[in-house]
């Protein structure tokens, strides 16, 4: 591990030539910084393709174990089921991946490289930004894995190509505003292990008790009324509506709405507390 | 204006707690611009938490701090266009290569695309890590990581750079070449402040060295004052027959004129030594009366000597700011 082999005086001339020639270049803007950040996030990708794992295996294990096991009992076939269940099921796997937001930001903090970047004179938010974007891609990826499969196994959206495209646009929108939810859990726990256990009592609730795999009239007053106002169902109801060329014009906006809501409490909240982690 | 500061921090009365612990107890601290300044202290002794209050990474519970003349709470993006941070443990992406760090640096702070790829080439070969430059940092030795942690905080020249602890864990060639950095810094016109466990460290680099202590400075001064204080240093003795330890330490005590310890290896005496001319003196009186010495050594003080010397206790290794960020509140406090 003898890299180096420049004796000592060298090394300091160098050193002394190096900080010589820095000039200061003028203080990017938040847009570029974030962007550098999302390119921060690319690069581990890179690094460690393992983290993909998730955006594509449990896509596929998702939509076949679903598909199949309850296919036949609720719809009487597993391809008129598919119609249902799969803008059901793409929602579900992509809120669901979204609190892998919070994890990996937790094991970064953990690591201490925040510290360096919370010294610069940056927008701040940018290093939260930057990976949530990154994030997008990987939502796009298990939305790909998800479309793709399902098509193979006769899916038919009736919007076609435009309908499925509006509907992964507002399911990003929502992932996006979900995940600062991620990101203050992320920084609020100790260790990761503590994030996703909350995150999953959060997510298991919201997808399951949802109209992901049932119609909500189905189910005793109680439970439906909770499963109404969910919105993950009102989500879902907009995805599959935009998907089947179903107007669906309220749901859409109250998803907006949502999202709206979301960033602007948790937002702030995370940046809160980001600024001052110990 | 600031060429003409005369201090590069000026802090007074900071206080941070966690919990109920605090970590930071009142801290005054005044470093003199274009030098090094050295934070002597144990493990838990509040260094980590006054340098992330200086970096603008924490903000006090209480007192206040300037930072090249910026407020470190009102005017924080001031001080942070202005110094760099290294802390204790890699501020670095271990999963990203050399160079991608310091691209991704470099971009940060406002380098174009190609000048940023261009300005980390510059720096790795700088500091010897240009045969490394693609390697994950992961990969790094701990003497490389270092360099490469270094060299990050110097993309931008800055005016005041923070070293944590910037050679703990480092083997002694590793550790030389920091101090070859350091030295390289302060030549450049950098002010700097670091925060070390090891006496002879600060002794090495800082023009003046602060003691802390339960998050209080409890003596501050140059290197030769503080060990004006302490003694010089302390002399180890071996001896070949144990039987003789008693008489060895009468001998002593008569040449040197200062408590001899004795150790729990029955061989073994040490005493603390104000002037090293006489262990030359004591050494041949030893002779003279027919002690027969196995080894001896003449070390600099320890922090523990310090610490004694300064608390009449030794340093106590509380691992409350070297655990990592959020663990830092409950140990201290049980």
């Amino acid at each position: 591990m003898t890299a180096t082999t420049i004796p000592q005086p060298v090394a300091q001339e160098a050193v002394r030539t190096a900080l010589s020639t820095s000039a200061r270049p003028a203080r990017p803007s938040g847009l570029s910084t974030s962007l550098t950040f999302w390119w921060r996030a690319m690069l581990k990708i890179k690094h460690v393709p393992e983290q993909l794992f998730d955006v594509t295996a449990f896509p596929i294990m998702f939509l076949l174990m679903f598909t199949y096991l309850f296919g036949g009992a609720l719809a009487g076939s597993t391809g008129a089921y598919l119609q249902e269940v799969l803008p059901g099921i793409l929602v579900m796997t992509v809120t669901w991946i979204t609190m892998y937001t919070g994890l990996t930001l937790n094991r970064d903090i953990a690591k201490g490289v925040h510290d360096r970047f919370r010294s610069l004179p940056i927008w701040r938010p940018s290093t939260l930004v930057g990976p949530l974007l990154a994030d997008g891609v990987r939502y796009t990826m298990a939305s790909a894995v998800i479309l793709g499969l399902g098509l193979v196994l006769g899916f038919r959206p009736g919007a076609g190509a435009a309908g499925v495209a509006a509907a992964l646009g507002l399911l990003l929108v929502f992932s996006f505003s979900l995940s600062w939810i991620w990101t203050l859990v992320g920084l609020l726990m100790r260790s990761d292990n503590a994030v996703f256990a909350v995150s999953n009592m959060v997510m298991f609730p919201l997808t399951f008790v949802s109209n992901v795999f049932v119609a909500p009239d189905t189910l005793p007053s109680w439970l439906e009324a909770f499963v109404k106002v969910n919105p993950i169902t009102i989500l879902v109801s907009a995805i599959r509506g935009l998907m089947h060329g179903q107007p669906v014009g309220g749901e859409i906006g109250v998803v907006f709405a949502i999202s709206a809501a979301l960033v602007a409490v948790f937002g702030p909240l995370t940046m809160r507390v980001y600024r001052n982690k110990a | 204006m600031h060429t003409q500061l005369e201090y590069a921090i000026e802090a007074a009365g900071l206080v941070k707690h966690f919990g109920r612990t605090r970590a930071v107890d009142g801290l005054d601290l005044q470093v003199r611009a274009g030098a090094v300044y050295g934070v002597l202290g144990p493990n838990g002794a509040g260094k980590t938490t006054a340098i992330r209050m200086l970096a603008t990474l924490l903000q006090p519970d209480g007192g206040a701090a300037r930072v090249l003349g910026h407020d470190i709470v009102t005017e924080a993006d001031a001080v942070r266009s202005r110094v760099s941070m290294t802390g204790q443990f890699a501020s670095v992406d271990e999963d990203l290569t050399g160079d991608e760090n310091l691209v991704l640096l470099c971009r940060l702070l406002g380098y174009p695309r190609r000048e940023a790829k261009a300005r980390a080439g510059e720096l790795l070969d700088a500091f010897g890590l240009a045969d490394a430059a693609s390697r994950q940092v992961k990969t790094y030795s701990g003497g490389m990581r270092r360099r490469i942690d270094i060299a990050a905080s110097i993309v931008v020249t800055p005016e005041l750079i923070f070293l944590d602890e910037p050679t703990t864990g480092l083997d002694p060639r590793s550790r030389k070449q920091v101090w070859e950095i350091v030295r390289a810094l302060v030549a450049e016109g950098t002010s700097v402040l670091l925060t070390t466990q090891y006496l002879d460290e600060a002794d090495q680099l800082a023009d003046r060295i602060a003691v802390i202590d339960h998050g209080k400075v409890i003596a501050e001064g140059t290197s030769s004052q503080l060990k004006a204080s302490v003694g010089s240093g302390a002399l180890h003795l071996r001896l070949l027959d144990p039987a003789q330890r008693l008489e060895a330490e009468r001998v002593l005590l008569r040449a040197l004129g200062t408590p001899i310890r004795l150790e729990g290896d029955p061989a073994a005496l040490s005493a603390r030594v104000a002037d090293a001319q006489r262990v030359a003196h004591a050494l041949t009186e030893l002779s003279n009366a027919g002690v027969a010495v196995a080894d001896f050594a003449l070390g600099q003080p320890s922090l523990d000597e310090v610490f004694l010397a300064l608390t009449g206790r030794p340093a106590e290794d509380q691992t409350d700011d070297d655990a990592p960020a959020d663990a830092t509140t409950e140990e201290v406090a049980a």
